[in-house]
Parts: C-alpha cells; sequence; structure tokens
C-alpha cells in the first residue's frame, strides 16, 4: 500500500519559510493542544483566551513574562549554541543549577562592594560555573566519543542533587542558618540584586537586556567570525573539516563551554533579577533547561531569535503561574509547550521538503 | 539469615531493576530496528499516571483490574511511540530531538502531571497495587526466598520476557528480519523487508513497554502518583541499552545493577548506617556516566553491536 502524499526533497529552501514554518508550528501545536483539552473536557477556546489574558495582555502580565522569559531566554541561546556544531547539550537545565549556585555564593559572599562590581563577578561566576560543567560533557565527547545527551542528561539530575544537598543535606554556606523547619537558602544582601529599568510603559528587567546584548553577539559569532564558520563545517562535515586541518575535538570543548556558560548566566540571572535566593526547590521545579530546548527549536537554533522566541514561550509559562488553580491544572502549559517543541521538530519537515500528492499511475502514463 | 544486607541489596535489586529492564528491553526492540526513542522517560510516566488511573477506576477482582491497569499503561505508552514514530519514521525528523520533544511533552511537568491533575490520580493511594506475592510459600526460605520467591507478578513476567525476547531477536526468522532492518534499511529493503512495518511495529511495542516499566512505578514502588516519580529511570533505560550490548539478557543483569543503586539509600537508612543520602542519590548517575566513557570508544561500540543504522532515517529513494 502506498500513502497518498510524498515527501519530496527541496532543491532551495525559500527564505520566508524561516518565519513561517514557527508560526505554522504553534497553530500546529495550538490545535493538537485543542485536541488534549476536548479530551479531558475542557473548552479551548476559554482556556487559550485565559492564557493570552494573563501572558500577554496587561502591563502586569507582560512583566511577569519578561521575568519568565529572561531565563528561557539564556537557555534557549544556550541549546541553540551548541546545535550549530551538530552536538546536542540538554544539559542547559545542570549548567544552569550551577551557574545559579555560583552567583549566589559570590552575591552572598561580595556583601558591602559595590553593586555593579558584585553584578559583574555574578555574571562571570556564573558563566564560569555553567561553562566548566558543560565542558565536561564537552572533554567526553571530544575524547572519548561518549553520547553528549545522556552524559549531560546523567549531570543535570547529578546538579539537581547538589542544589538538594546545599540546602536540604547539610549546613552548606547557601543555607540561611535561621531557617529552622523547612531548610531555605541565604538571602542575598540588597546590595547584590540586579535592576530593573522602567523604559516608557515597560518594566524592564538588566538580565533581559543582557540577554539580548549576548544573543546578538553569538550571533555575530557563528555568523561573521572564522571560529563560527569552522563550527558549522564541523557540523556539516566533521571528516572533511578534520580533512582541512580544523582542530574539531578542541572546538566541541569551546563550543560546549560557550553554551554552558550561557545556561549559567541564566542562573546568575535567576538569583540576582528576580528570586534573590538560591531557591533549590524552585529551580527545579521550573525546568528552564528543558523549556529552552523549545524556545531554541522554534527559534530554529538562532541564538538571537531564541531571546525573543523566548517571550512568547515566557508568556505561556507566566499564564501558568498566574492561572493555575483547580480549573487550570498545573502541567498544561508543560504539555503546551511539549507540543509546540513536536510540531517545531516536524516543522522542519516543511523546510526540507515538499509535500506533494502521489500521482496516480494512469496519468503518468498518459503524459509521458 | 533473611536480614543479611547482601541479601536485602540482593532482592531490593530485582525489585528497583525490573522496571528498568522493561523500559530497557523496549529501547533494545526500538534501537534494533535503527530507531532511536529518548522519549522513554515520557513514556513511562504517561505509563505510571494511566495505569494508576486504571486501578482507581475499573471495577472487578483485584487480580484482573492489576492486569487491565497493566494493559492501560502499556497502550497509553504505546500511544505516545506512535507518535514518535510518525514522527521519525514517516516525517525522518532528527531522532534526538524528536524523542526530546515527546520526553517534555508527556514528562513529569507536561501531559503526566496535568492528566493526574484532572482525574485527580495524586488524591489517594491506587487501589490495586501490584503485590509481592509469596510464591510457594517459599518466601522465608533463607536466602533464595526474599531473592526469588517474593518479588511481584512484573517481576516473574520479565524473567519469561528476557527468554522470548532471546530467541526472538536471536533465533527466528523475524529477528533476523529486525536486525537486518537496523543494520541495513537498504539491504533489508532489496530483501523484500518491510522497513517502515518493523520499524513502526519495535518502536511502538517498545513504548508498550516502556509503559508496563511505568505503571510498575506507581503500583508498585509507590503505589500512589507523585509527578515526575520514574526520576530519571527512564534515561538510565536509554543508557542501560548500551551497557547491555542490545541483547536482553545483559541489559537483565545491568538492570538489576542500577536496581541495587537506587535502592541502596533505602536499604542502608533502613539499617542505620549513616551515609549522605544525596551522595547515594546520585551514584546511579554518576556510574552511568562513567561505564559509558569506558563503553563509548568507537572500537567498543563496533564491537558491543551497536546497529550501524541507529538513527538514521530511511529513504528508499536516497540510496
Amino acid at each position: 500500500m502506498k500513502s497518498p502524499l510524498r515527501l519530496e526533497r527541496r532543491l532551495t529552501q525559500p527564505r520566508a519559510l524561516g518565519w513561517q514554518v514557527p508560526l505554522v508550528s504553534i497553530g500546529g501545536a495550538l490545535l493538537l493542544g485543542a485536541v488534549v483539552l476536548l479530551l479531558t473536557g475542557k473548552n479551548p477556546i476559554d482556556v487559550y483566551w485565559r492564557i493570552i489574558q494573563s501572558g500577554f495582555a496587561s502591563k502586569t502580565a507582560l512583566r511577569g513574562t519578561l521575568v519568565a522569559a529572561t531565563p528561557l531566554a539564556f537557555t534557549g541561546m544556550c541549546a541553540a549554541a551548541t546545535f550549530r556544531i551538530g552536538i546536542i547539550n540538554i544539559g542547559g537545565e545542570g549548567q544552569f543549577f550551577v551557574g545559579a549556585i555560583g552567583a549566589a555564593f559570590v552575591g552572598i559572599a561580595m556583601d558591602g562592594a559595590p553593586t555593579s562590581v558584585i553584578l559583574l563577578s555574578m555574571i562571570l561566576m556564573g558563566a564560569l560555573m555553567g561553562s566548566a560543567y558543560a565542558a565536561l560533557v564537552g572533554v567526553l565527547k571530544a575524547k572519548f566519543n561518549t553520547n553528549e545527551i545522556i552524559t549531560s542528561l546523567m549531570l543535570n539530575y547529578i546538579a539537581g542533587i547538589l542544589l538538594d544537598y546545599l540546602i536540604f543535606g547539610s549546613k552548606s554556606y547557601l543555607r540561611d542558618p535561621r531557617s529552622m523547619g523547612f531548610p531555605t537558602g541565604k538571602p542575598l544582601p540588597k546590595g547584590s540584586w540586579w535592576p530593573t529599568y522602567n523604559i516608557g510603559s515597560a518594566v524592564i528587567p538588566f538580565g533581559f537586556l543582557l540577554a539580548i546584548v549576548i544573543g546578538a553577539s553569538i550571533l555575530f559569532m557563528y555568523k561573521r567570525t572564522r571560529f563560527g564558520f569552522e563550527a558549522s563545517v564541523i557540523a556539516d562535515s566533521p571528516a572533511a573539516a578534520r580533512y582541512s586541518g580544523m582542530r574539531t575535538r578542541a572546538k566541541i570543548i569551546s563550543v560546549m563551554a560557550i553554551s554552558g556558560a550561557l545556561a549559567g548566566i541564566g542562573g546568575a540571572t535567576d538569583v540576582g533579577n528576580f528570586r534573590h535566593v538560591m531557591d533549590a526547590k524552585g529551580l527545579q521545579l521550573a525546568g528552564y533547561g528543558y523549556t529552552g530546548i523549545v524556545v531554541a527549536a522554534l527559534a530554529r537554533f538562532n541564538p538571537f531569535s531564541a531571546v525573543f522566541v523566548a517571550i512568547i514561550i515566557g508568556g505561556l509559562t507566566n499564564a501558568g503561574y498566574a492561572l493555575q488553580g483547580p480549573d487550570f491544572q498545573s502541567g498544561l502549559v508543560g504539555t503546551l509547550q511539549g507540543l509546540i517543541l513536536f510540531t517545531a521538530v516536524a516543522g522542519e519537515v516543511l523546510m526540507r521538503y515538499r509535500i506533494r500528492v502521489r500521482n496516480n499511475e494512469k496519468n503518468v502514463a498518459v503524459a509521458s | 539469615m533473611n536480614s543479611n544486607i547482601l541479601v536485602i541489596i540482593a532482592a531490593s535489586a530485582i525489585l528497583y531493576g525490573t522496571p528498568l529492564f522493561y523500559a530497557a528491553l523496549g529501547e533494545v526492540f526500538a534501537e534494533r530496528s535503527g530507531v532511536l526513542n529518548l522519549g522513554v522517560e515520557g513514556m513511562m510516566l504517561i505509563g505510571a499516571v494511566t495505569g494508576a488511573w486504571a486501578s482507581q477506576h475499573l471495577p472487578g477482582t483485584s487480580w484482573l483490574v492489576v492486569l487491565l491497569s497493566i494493559l492501560v499503561g502499556a497502550i497509553a505508552a504505546g500511544l505516545v511511540a506512535l507518535l514518535h514514530a510518525f514522527l521519525v519514521i514517516t516525517l525522518r525528523t532528527n531522532q534526538t530531538v524528536a524523542g526530546l520533544s515527546i520526553t517534555i511533552f508527556a514528562g513529569a511537568l507536561g501531559l503526566s502531571s496535568y492528566f493526574a491533575n484532572v482525574w485527580h490520580v495524586a488524591a489517594h493511594p491506587v487501589n490495586h497495587p501490584i503485590r509481592i506475592l509469596n510464591v510457594g510459600g517459599w518466601a522465608d526460605a533463607p536466602i533464595v526466598g526474599p531473592i526469588f520467591f517474593s518479588q511481584t507478578i512484573l517481576t516473574y513476567a520479565s524473567w519469561v520476557l528476557v527468554v522470548l525476547a532471546s530467541i526472538y531477536l536471536f533465533r527466528t526468522r523475524m529477528g533476523l528480519n529486525l536486525r537486518a532492518v537496523g543494520e541495513s534499511p537498504a539491504t533489508a529493503d532489496a530483501m523484500g523487508i518491510n522497513v517502515i512495518k518493523y520499524r513502526y511495529g519495535h518502536t511502538i511495542f517498545g513504548g508498550m513497554l516502556a509503559g508496563v516499566g511505568g505503571v510498575y512505578y506507581s503500583l508498585t514502588i509507590v503505589p500512589t502518583w507523585v509527578d515526575g516519580m520514574t526520576k530519571g529511570a527512564g534515561w538510565i533505560a536509554i543508557a542501560l541499552v548500551i551497557f547491555g550490548f542490545w541483547r536482553p539478557d545483559m541489559t537483565l543483569l545491568g538492570a538489576y545493577l542500577f536496581g541495587a543503586l537506587q535502592s541502596l539509600s533505602l536499604t542502608l537508612k533502613a539499617r542505620n548506617v549513616h551515609i549522605n543520602g544525596d551522595i547515594l542519590n546520585a551514584l546511579p548517575f554518576v556510574l552511568t556516566i562513567v561505564i559509558l566513557v569506558a563503553l563509548s570508544s568507537a572500537w567498543a561500540r563496533k564491537r558491543l553491536g551497536a546497529p550501524a543504522a541507529l538513527g538514521v532515517p530511511y529513504e528508499r529513494e536516497e540510496r
């Protein structure tokens, strides 16, 4: 039995598909989500309307959305950055955690220093921790050809356990000694808090501006520098890259380190700009690293677009927080995000193939 | 004698290793056909939540409900696997990203949690847990009693399954065809084997086994639903396939090793041995990385029998 449709490889990719496909993906995800909602006895139009209302439709909604979007912008860039070299880093989650740990440590220890110095140190420490954690995966990949997907994932769980250990399992420096019954993290002193700016009627956290700047620089690095060129050659053909004398192993490790640094800065942002504490439970429940993969896929692995796609996904996340209750179950937002990734992946097929209705054999005979 | 710590560890290795084995065996089937399924964690959780729901709502005698719950979990997870199969076999998308999308969609923060909340699965424990049996009244026999005669029905079924799966893979025509599809789909196609059908069939069956593994979590290990209760077991199962050299028997041994590690912190705590629980919890994940590094050189992979076409979509027209 032959299927009536067939996929035909495109010879050229029209530019317009670059934004059409993500839009179609979101539409497709909303349709599939509507099926899930109908099956569980909900009215999809009502649910989607409320998501738009509390995610995007007011000043407070947008403010919350930018807060939710900032960490996702960083984890999205993190996932996008390695994809350019043909590696998949799903360790953004763990790299985000260790970045948060490093930044919280610096933020508390440097109490009293000028805010700008603390801020810079927190960013650097977050980046350093994240990149070291990711470089570990890169070294294993480059030296032993170890599957980076599984190692980076295992490191996510290990980082999660490290968070638990620091707050619940030991009397670490980051644990608040005043918290008796339920241990919590030590709050950051006010001097370590990152600023938030009022621009026009919008309230923009410093972390989000940082994400835009970093996203633009990463895109420049990939598009306009020798480093980025070599990375794309390695992605297309590792063998060709090696024969032409590129140092593929070193490149894999450095791309992983850059990617991890991005997630680590995201962790620093979470501590410095938003929570002002290393929140072991909250970080693990948020799943920023995994949602970052959704962001990256929808941005078609372009680090700069990822920052703006993060606003869409962040709006969804924010609406989830705002609406969560007996008639808006948690898990719904994650389901929708998964569906978006699902359709974004399927959408890549539209980029690469043309879908043709199979001609029936008779017509072909007549034509020839 | 039965309270000897080694006996307890061996018994709980089997108790905790069984769900890992089901999920890993499912992955063996999928990977043998050339499909990398990274959605195992999501499929396990869907199996766990639907199984728990079935146990709470289906009428009937206890053993019947248990059987039906296992079936419901398997079918639900099989449907999720069908989604994965469609993405990677028909649409030929990147198998890694497709598998991730399945785990994010169905996983701890996604559909499994949504179902649990909509159906109030977490509100009370399941009505009909899968009980630990006392086979022939031998459960109290020295040493062998706790290890071999007081396990659950799914453990005994898994022992039958490991034999059947080995025979299927290495002693039957279909098994030979399956391995051909995973090694060289073009050759298999030329031999008249329906590559697409084999890949769909084994990916879905693999997903169903992952679902059974999930049901084991919600009906035996913690007979109540907890969001994200498999805690990474699906990912360990994927790594287990590599440790098990893509063979059912070796996968079973690997699953028991990891089962022992997972239960270690509980066992030691019960014995008042004070080792930091977090360090013990991290052990399975650390060990996974260590073993993976040891087995991951190109030489080792070739010797171990990784299917040559693993992760590569098959396009008949692009040979």
